[in-house]
């Protein structure tokens, strides 16, 4: 697995993709930095970006790489390899690639910002940390939608139509749910709710990291509660590697069933 | 060397392989023929364990292939369309594979100039002509040293030379002993190599023997029209 891993990050460190994407992020952070004139305040403008456009671009490199390389696949399920290395090799090349230019990229300007100097160290780093989180996830979705679906187009469409109901759709329903029962007790459900999607997830940790829970209103309070102590922060990050775990698992057992 | 009992693959509602029961011994050069859409392909495939059969067993030297990976140590293998990743170089692919494969080759040099692909060497795949991938191709199947080879179409997209050169190179592995599994639809390149064919039909065995038996068992005089004598008879 370890070889598939070195060739795959080796073939995508050399595309032109990893160094667009780390380019975008180098300039976000510093122009972010030089807007914002504050540390503190530029991590929240980041925060916004980072929760739309992570899962965005994890879920579209994730299928463009998995379709791009469907021959370097082919040529490679002919060799005394097995089949979960291959595929565990290339999903961990596209999410490490995609991570390290999101950490660099970010990491730089607010290193020579004073990164280290400063007290918003802690949240920075929890917003890498999700944001890295938030990559794995996605590439892994990506991964199973374009090995459950032979045609590209398909393949395209089915992980834009997931990024977009994971990052908006649902939210909305979310909302329209709480507004119609909001007779009822509502807490337990909109934990639930936000622990099964992992953008509202990763969003949530970090507002009331950023202590600014009081924009969440009463479920803001609620949620203080619960993620706001170690039994909350824990739970949250379990439901963070189950939701990287549980689709890893489906893609090797999917690639091991399918027919090349 | 190769045994496969009862195999069956379906895509979709299309059954392409219909219990196929096939004993390959060793040594020696088996072609594997069959009209379009007969299944060639996918039971070599099935045999690189790259398509995964509804039923049946198959073993490689013994071992029954769903047992691990490690039996295609045993196999060098030749896609029918050589497919490689466009942005790497020809000497890159090569020193790829052979890391993958645990590097203990010293042929590919050899290889290499005979197929006189040493100006290629650092050109990117995806810019060379389909008759030099195909020799790239060639190059990455032949320099290992494995008792089991299995060609798809090696004939395509080669140049009279390289054709030449292709079956001297068939003839010295078989001489060592190997065994070669070849499909083709050039009817003269089969009847010049193989010593046996396999005739798959509508995903079964119609025929395995000798290129003679199969003259006597059509009454033909010659090769390409046995063949086309089976496929008019059963109108395929």
């Amino acid at each position: 697995m370890l070889k598939i891993l070195k060739y795959s990050f080796y073939d995508l460190m050399r595309s032109r993709w990893s160094y667009v994407y780390f380019a975008f992020y180098l300039l976000l952070g510093i122009v972010l930095l030089f807007l914002n004139n504050d540390l503190s305040k530029a991590v929240i403008t980041l925060m916004n970006v980072i929760i739309v456009l992570v899962p965005l671009i994890g879920t579209i490199f994730g299928v463009m790489y998995y379709y791009n390389s469907k021959e370097f696949t082919e040529l490679l399920l002919a060799q005394p390899l097995k089949r979960s290395s291959i595929f565990l090799g290339q999903y961990l090349g596209v999410a490490i690639s995609l991570s390290m230019s999101l950490i660099l990229g970010l990491g730089i300007p607010f290193v020579f910002y004073g990164l280290f100097k400063s007290t918003a160290i802690w949240d920075f780093s929890l917003l890498l940390i999700t944001g890295t989180f938030l990559t794995f996830i996605f590439t892994a979705l990506a991964f199973n939608i374009a090995l459950s679906n032979e045609n590209r187009i398909k393949g395209f469409g089915y992980a834009i139509l997931l990024w977009l109901f994971l990052a908006i759709i649902y939210d909305g329903l979310f909302l329209m749910t709480l507004i119609i029962f909001e007779d009822y007790p509502l807490d337990k459900v909109s934990l639930v709710g936000t622990m099964l999607n992992p953008i509202d997830l990763s969003r949530t940790l970090i507002l009331l990291k950023l202590d600014i829970s009081a924009l969440l209103g009463y479920t803001g309070a609620v949620f203080k509660q619960f993620f706001g102590t170690n039994f909350g922060l824990m739970v949250s990050f379990v439901a963070l590697v189950l939701w990287v775990v549980l689709p890893v698992s489906r893609m090797t057992f999917k690639s091991k069933k399918k027919d090349f | 060397m190769v045994s496969i009992q009862d195999l069956h693959k379906k895509f979709g509602k299309n059954e392409v392989l219909s219990g196929v029961n096939l004993e390959i011994g060793e040594g020696g050069i088996f072609a594997v023929l069959g009209p379009n859409g007969s299944g060639k392909t996918t039971l070599i495939k099935c045999l690189l364990g790259m398509v995964i059969p509804n039923k049946g067993t198959i073993s490689v030297l013994g071992k029954n292939i769903k047992h691990g990976s490690n039996y295609r140590y045993q196999i060098d293998y030749l896609p029918q369309i050589a497919n490689f990743p466009s942005n790497l170089k020809v000497k890159e692919l090569i020193t790829m594979i052979k890391d993958l494969r645990g590097n203990k080759t010293t042929v590919d040099e050899q290889l290499i100039s005979l197929f006189k692909l040493e100006p290629f060497l650092d050109k990117k795949l995806g810019n060379l002509s389909g008759g030099t991938k195909q020799k790239v191709n060639l190059v990455l199947t032949f320099m290992f040293d494995s008792p089991l080879i299995i060609l798809d179409e090696p004939t395509s997209g080669l140049d009279p030379i390289s054709l030449i050169r292709l079956k001297n190179l068939i003839q010295a592995e078989k001489e060592k002993g190997k065994t070669i599994l070849i499909t083709s639809h050039i009817m003269s390149f089969v009847e010049e190599v193989s010593d046996e064919i396999v005739f798959l039909l509508e995903g079964k065995i119609y025929f395995k023997g000798s290129i003679n038996e199969l003259k006597t068992k059509t009454d033909q005089p010659d090769f390409e029209h046995a063949i086309a004598s089976i496929l008019t008879e059963n109108h395929a």
